[in-house]
């Protein structure tokens, strides 16, 4: 008999480039598509009616699509461990198909309903689709652990084979005699409900600037690569004033519920690449987008913490503060600072910001200017974004408040120029902030500043009409700079002047000793900074692992030992009756005990640190040399080896530690 | 699994067997030498549990040189999400080990009550003697919303009693000219290293005070405004040591600031005096405020523009700056730094350290740059929208020419495309 299959849609809302709903009907008797109203998904708690009415807007028009095919979308209230084995019996199921879901929550869904489909005696096919490799692979050939770096993931990807071709849209002909029954009360039973029906109240809602469905994605691609074609320059545009608007050719919210297959832009735009540049093969950043979305990946599929900084292994540490009324100013558009407010009001308003403006909140919420967590910001955005994937969001939000990936920290966008910069005329702001219109384009950016009789002009006084700025920004940076410092000092246990030399790079940087020495911070005596293994860093030169040679190196030292001061003299004075080595490792065990940034990949290095070098992730395959190579892929697995045990005794003392102590100390 | 570690301890000391006596006799019998060592690297919450192992574990645990260093850290609940250091271990620690401390820290979250329990802390450690001290505010600067009074008593308890103070960071606090004052009395033969950017209740003759007293500042951190022609040549009188580092924040209060200049002379001496120090300087400030700064030689070897910063301003940094070691320009306008890198490649021959943020620079201008910079360009960190491709290089293929003047591979920065 032929099989019955259910086909289960969770994302890849799409007919194009499905090979497990072409799985689904391959010689089968009959066949369903599902949709769950699931609040696994996304977190359907928290997700904004710009997002319910994107997805309600999808579902509507793969259920058009499949009534062209003869069938349904069968939209089904309740959870899917729930009503599965109901299903299952009710419609005789033998063989359910879907999606691979790379994140960790969907594959611990879909083990359970795995397991569920089992018992019931039903086959399961799992295609990927939503990514355009299988990570796991990209994670095998780094030794097992996720790349941390996006160069190191670009080397990767580089020695797989490129990615599938996306399948055939489903047509009549492959469906064959495979029917869908639908039953007389479909509609009520399983039909795509209004955003009434969920409970959203629509009146005054404005129309959706970013429109779901497959189809709506397919004209957009299209379009997208219409106007590249046209431009013929496939470098990443230039910001202007004009991109930070809702583009009809953006396609991220698309990619995201997979309305658009990632595998059919990716060889849409290989193909036009090489239309236009006859018979050059095209460049890696051709595919920016598709590649960071597929890094980020990557790093979340096997850490359910990513999207935390408590227990998350690539997570650093950062004594961020809690605020919930600044934080609730930045989040409701009433900073202060216009670039800001403009920002967030059109990401409540439309749902979806550019990637640079992107960057401009999140800066100033994290490291830039409020000093609040990223964690919190990446709520936000999981509501009023239509696009925010969660690995991407969290991978993004780390990445933009400095909490992992290795960043330059120094790169604070100004809540100011950085929108001046971008649009000197201000017109963005005014399209989203009304109430400044009147400003001049001199003011609108800073309007705290304009005099009382332009902002009388204006009809907008600061203070009463638009907020004034909430926080003084080069004071609030110069502090959080500061922080920063420290904490990446600490990190890399460098303990210089240097700013940039403070982050541990990804770019070959040999701080070479230079700067590598700062006597009075330094002292193991106090456990702030980098209390560990500061002695260690003080007599090694602090240079990084891909010593170009190793004689380079010490030349450099030798020479930032002459320019600067003479390190043994600073050494003799230092700090009389400083502990000895040994008493620093204990201070920085204290130390982390006590609870302090920490960042895994740089823990190790305490114990390679003795010998004075620094091992860090470095690029130096990417001029393809192999010994170098090896050696980043052993540096590669050491760090993220303790990602996976992230030194039992540290992690595991944080929490309970209060509570033990106590209790210790008592009978002591 | 403690408890099971005791009970086999217990269950083996009562055995029978001379074997296991002796093995347990052996234990017992470690020199505190050796078990000083070993306690040092352990976490303080292990060290604590095997202190319960018998009494002679249990005295080494006690031991002064397990409690030298500490760091107090003062977190609410309600303002952080880091854990704070256990209420009854500060009390064991005032207790118990006070004495001992010789490098402590505080560090605090923005909460006003955790910078008054270190105040409070910090009024308690009356017989101790610490070498250094950090009071270091992790969110916000939280000490400077402590009542002055509360602070400069409890700061001062430290100073009279600390006759060796050899550091001491206390940026962003309410510290006063009288406090120093006391420091200086009680602490100016130690007193290496001083740090305290926006300290605003100091004034420049408060600082003076203490460069004039203190022979033996080496390391020196604070804000423009009390920056002073007599500081820096009291920094560089006779007596006084070698000056290390010294680092200055300019901060702009309001725009159009209006800041004192520095007399190239006074620099002069500086560099005289201590040929080898580093001066760090963290501009903050608007575009039309550095009128007074880089029109004569500065000596500075560290410089940070935090934030946007005229491309008239840095190609007076390239001709006033020739001890310039590091360079990060956070933001400029949109016109390109072509000439003036080049003219700071040429005219700064320490330059090995570069960030640039948002600013432009021509491909070809920067691959010349690196080129004349070369191998001693060891930081090198270059947001990739800085880069204009131009005729002669792309994106692609300025990695590869950088890389190859470098001589290491080399990529810019990247930002995350969301």
């Amino acid at each position: 008999m032929a099989p019955n299959s259910i086909h289960w849609f969770r994302k890849g809302l799409r007919l194009h480039d499905n090979p497990a709903l072409e799985e689904a009907v391959l010689g089968a008797g009959t066949v369903r598509c599902v949709y769950f109203l699931d609040p696994w998904f996304a977190g359907s708690s928290n997700v904004g009616v710009n997002r319910w009415r994107f997805l309600l807007q999808c579902l509507e028009d793969l259920d058009a699509s499949l009534r062209k095919l003869n069938s349904r979308l069968f939209v089904i209230r309740g959870q899917p461990a729930n009503v599965f084995p109901r299903l299952f019996k009710e419609w005789k199921i033998s063989r359910l198909t879907f999606e691979y879901d790379s994140e960790p929550f969907g594959k611990e869904r879909d083990a359970a309903i795995k397991k569920l489909a089992m018992e019931a005696g039903v086959e399961v096919i799992v295609k990927i689709s939503h990514t355009l490799y299988d990570l796991d692979k990209i994670i095998e050939l780094n030794g097992g652990q996720p790349p941390l770096t996006y160069k190191r993931f670009q080397t990767l990807i580089s020695r797989l084979d490129p990615p599938e071709l996306p399948v055939e849209t489903l047509t009549d002909s492959q469906i064959g005699r495979c029917i869908t029954p639908v039953s007389e009360d479909h509609e009520d039973k399983y039909g795509v409900p209004s955003l009434e029906e969920l409970g959203f109240d629509t009146e005054g809602l404005p129309s959706a600037v970013w429109p779901g469905g497959e189809t709506e994605a397919l004209t957009r691609i299209e379009r997208h690569l219409e106007r590249k074609a046209w431009v013929a320059n496939f470098e990443r545009p230039r910001m202007n004033a004009n991109s930070l608007l809702a583009s009809p050719t953006g396609l991220s919210p698309y990619l995201r519920f997979g309305c658009l297959s990632c595998r059919l832009f990716y060889f849409k735009l290989t193909d036009l690449y090489r239309k236009v540049k006859k018979n050059s093969s095209p460049p890696l950043s051709l595919y920016g987008q598709l590649l960071w979305r597929e890094f980020f990946y990557t790093a979340a599929t096997n850490n359910p913490r990513f999207d935390k900084m408590e227990g998350n292994p690539i997570c650093v540490r950062i004594p961020w503060d809690k605020n919930p009324e600044a934080f609730a100013k930045w989040a409701e558009a009433k900073t202060g600072f216009p670039w800001i407010d403009a920002i967030m009001t059109q990401l409540r308003q439309e749902g979806w910001i550019h990637h640079l403006a992107r960057h401009a909140v999140a800066c100033f919420l994290t490291r830039g200017d409020l000093w609040i967590s990223w964690e919190e910001g990446m709520k936000v955005f999981e509501e009023l974004l239509l696009d925010a994937d969660w690995s991407v969001n969290a991978g993004s939000w780390m990445w933009l408040s400095c909490s992992s990936f290795f960043q330059q920290f120094f790169h604070c966008y100004c809540p100011v120029g950085f929108g001046r910069r971008t649009d000197p005329n201000g017109d963005f702001i005014r399209r989203y902030l009304p109430i400044l219109r009147g400003l001049p384009a001199k003011f609108i950016y800073d309007p705290w500043n304009a005099p009382v009789s332009v902002q009388v002009a204006a009809k907008c006084i600061i203070g009463v009409h638009y907020p004034k700025p909430m926080v003084h920004h080069a004071k609030a940076s110069r502090l959080n700079i500061e922080r920063m410092k420290q904490i990446y000092q600490q990190l890399s246990r460098y303990r210089g002047l240097g700013l940039l030399a403070s982050v541990p790079s990804t770019n070959g940087n040999g701080n070479a000793g230079m700067m590598a020495y700062s006597p009075g911070e330094q002292q193991p005596g106090t456990n702030s900074g980098a209390s560990g293994n500061s002695v260690a860093t003080s007599n090694g030169s602090g240079s990084i692992l891909l010593n170009f040679d190793s004689e380079e190196q010490t030349g450099q030292s030798r020479h930032g030992q002459q320019q600067h001061s003479d390190q043994s003299h600073q050494l003799t004075w230092g700090y009389h009756s400083v502990p000895d080595t040994s008493q620093t490792v204990t201070s920085s065990r204290l130390h982390h005990e006590f609870a302090v940034p920490q960042h895994p990949g740089l823990l190790l290095h305490s114990r390679s640190e003795i010998t004075g070098k620094r091992e860090r992730e470095s690029e130096r395959e990417g001029l393809g040399e192999e010994p170098s190579s090896c050696s980043l892929h052993k540096m590669q697995r050491q760090s993220t080896e303790v990602s996976i045990n992230p030194h039992p005794s540290l992690s595991a003392t944080i929490t309970p530690e209060g509570y033990s102590i106590k209790q210790v100390m008592f009978k002591l | 699994k403690d408890e099971k570690y005791l009970k086999h301890c217990e269950s083996s000391r009562t055995s029978t067997k001379r074997k296991h006596k002796a093995v347990d006799c052996e234990w017992a019998c470690l020199p505190q030498e050796l078990l000083l060592h070993i306690f040092q690297y352990l976490p303080l919450l292990d060290r604590a549990f095997a202190s319960q192992v018998c009494r002679g574990w249990n005295q080494a645990f006690h031991m002064p040189e397990l409690w030298r260093c500490f760091e107090f850290e003062l977190n609410q609940p309600a303002s952080s999400y880091l854990k704070a250091t256990h209420p009854d271990l500060i009390k064991q620690i005032i207790k118990r080990h006070s004495n001992h401390l010789q490098y402590v820290s505080f560090k605090v979250d923005s909460s006003t009550e955790s910078a008054e329990a270190a105040c409070d802390i910090l009024s308690q450690l009356v017989n101790c003697s610490l070498k250094t001290l950090g009071l270091i505010s992790t969110a916000r600067p939280s000490f400077m919303e402590v009542p002055k009074s509360h602070f400069i008593s409890a700061l001062t308890v430290v100073f009279v009693n600390s006759k060796s103070l050899s550091s001491l960071k206390i940026d962003d606090t309410p510290v006063d000219d009288p406090s120093l004052k006391v420091l200086v009395a009680n602490n100016s033969d130690t007193l290496k290293l001083l740090k305290m950017s926006s300290c605003p209740h100091v004034s420049p003759a408060g600082i003076l005070c203490v460069a004039d007293q203190c022979h033996g500042l080496r390391e020196l951190a604070l804000n423009y405004h009390l920056l002073s022609d007599e500081l820096l040549l009291a920094l560089s009188s006779e007596k006084h040591v070698h000056l290390e580092h010294l680092r200055i924040d300019v901060v702009s209060e309001n725009p159009g600031q209006h800041f004192h200049t520095i007399k190239k002379s006074s620099w002069d001496a500086m560099v005289r005096h201590s040929p080898k120090f580093n001066l760090v300087m963290y501009f903050f400030l608007y575009e039309d405020e550095f009128g007074p700064f880089f029109n004569d030689e500065i000596p500075v070897t560290h410089l940070y523009f935090g934030r946007s910063v005229s491309k008239e301003v840095l190609g007076r940094v390239g001709l006033h700056c020739p001890r310039l070691v590091e360079l990060v320009v956070c933001a400029n306008g949109l016109r390109p730094l072509d000439e003036e890198l080049i003219r700071i490649a040429k005219h700064c021959t320490q330059l090995s350290a570069i960030g640039l943020g948002e600013c432009e620079v021509s491909c070809s201008a920067f691959v010349e740059f690196v080129k004349m910079c070369g191998r001693r360009l060891s930081q090198l960190s270059i947001m990739e929208e800085v880069l204009i491709p131009d005729h002669k290089y792309s994106l692609d293929e300025i990695h590869w020419e950088v890389s190859k003047h470098l001589g290491r591979v080399w990529f810019p920065d990247m930002m995350p495309t969301w």
